[in-house]
């Protein structure tokens, strides 16, 4: 069983910068943030390390952070530009019984993060899920559709801050 | 069914308007399409059930739409399921009925504001015959609803579709 730190140790000897930081001052799991672009790797040694053993990826969300500029378009709502989106992955370790939570970042504009479907596979509908809501791409994903939403579903991603729901959806009036 | 009011003499001749007993004939076996669509689905499937018995209206779920006369809408409507249920309406052969089931089918239920995926009402896409309001009606509301509809079937005439 390791701690956080400890974890956090292994992780900067074993991948230098792609490990950002680590954020212990959170209400539940301490946070490790990572490069959104090196995931795989990083998650594929969470797994297999001896002392680490992750082989249970218990959620994999994504969150809209809304921190960049708020710009009102013309018909008075807001948008956002800039800042970025994020996923969440928190994992277990059946075997040794710890636990950490991993974090990426990437830019609104062009989110894209490595998909670790082939490292856990249930992450599979999960990222297509974070897809389908924010539009995060994740790179290598062998199935990346939307999972909830209808494949011709053009109006955008729903959990975005920013979205707005279309007047029509094939002909139906969507609004109340 | 006020058939047999008109009973002859003679015991084997019964007379009575041909409206009167197709109505009666269609009224007397709804039968549904087998479909439940969220949490006012359960509801449903208690009325079916051995308590309150859809079964003694003649209502049998049928899994295919070419043979049922009628769709309980019971739950929320995702306007990914719209354009399912536009088309199992349009395989259903005439005479055909609707029950919207719920306030989600009725009119968007809880996610009329905020529910970027709900039809705000069945009604949207295919014409209904009966609402039953609540989320969920009771079973009992349900067969209220039942009635409702065969009361309409009855006062059909076969010059004009009227439910
Ligand atoms: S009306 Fe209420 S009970 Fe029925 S499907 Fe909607 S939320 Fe569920």
């Amino acid at each position: 069983m390791k701690n956080a730190e400890e974890i956090f140790e292994i992780l900067k000897q074993q991948f230098g910068d792609s490990i950002i930081g680590l954020d212990k001052d959170t209400p539940t799991e301490p946070i490790i943030t990572v490069a959104p672009l090196q995931i795989h790797k990083i998650a594929a040694f969470l797994r297999e390390a001896e002392e680490l053993k992750f082989d249970s990826l218990m959620c994999l969300s994504g969150v809209d952070d809304a921190n960049g500029t708020k710009v009102k378009d013309a018909d008075g709502y807001d948008s956002i530009q800039g800042g970025t989106l994020s996923v969440y992955y928190h994992l277990d370790s059946v075997e040794l019984r710890h636990k950490i939570t991993l974090k990426v970042s990437s830019d609104r504009e062009n989110p894209q993060v490595e998909s670790v479907e082939n490292v856990w596979r249930c992450a599979d509908w999960h990222e297509r899920e974070a897809f389908d809501m924010y539009g995060i791409v994740f790179l290598n994903h062998s199935d990346l559709r939307r999972i909830l939403m209808p494949y011709d579903w053009e109006a955008g991603y729903q959990l975005r801050k920013d979205y707005k729901n279309p007047e029509f959806y094939q002909g139906m009036k969507v609004p109340y | 069914m006020g058939l047999l009011d008109k009973e002859f003499s003679d015991g084997n001749i019964v007379i009575a308007p041909v409206e009167d007993v197709l109505n009666w004939a269609r009224l007397s076996s709804i039968w549904q399409l087998g479909f439940g669509l969220a949490c006012c689905a359960i509801e449903m499937m208690a009325t079916s059930a051995s308590h309150y018995d859809f079964d003694r209206f003649g209502v049998i779920p049928r899994n295919t739409p070419r043979q049922a006369d009628a769709i309980i809408i019971s739950g929320t409507v995702t306007l990914k399921m719209a354009t399912r249920i536009k088309r199992l309406y349009e395989q259903i052969p005439d005479p055909k009925y609707i029950i919207s089931m719920g306030s989600c089918s009725n009119c968007g239920g809880p996610y009329w504001e905020h529910g970027y995926h709900v039809l705000k009402g069945i009604d949207r896409v295919i014409p209904v015959d009966v609402y039953v309001p609540g989320c969920p009606p009771r079973p009992e509301a349900l067969l209220e609803g039942l009635l409702k509809l065969r009361d309409k079937i009855r006062h059909e005439t076969l010059r004009k579709k009227s439910a």
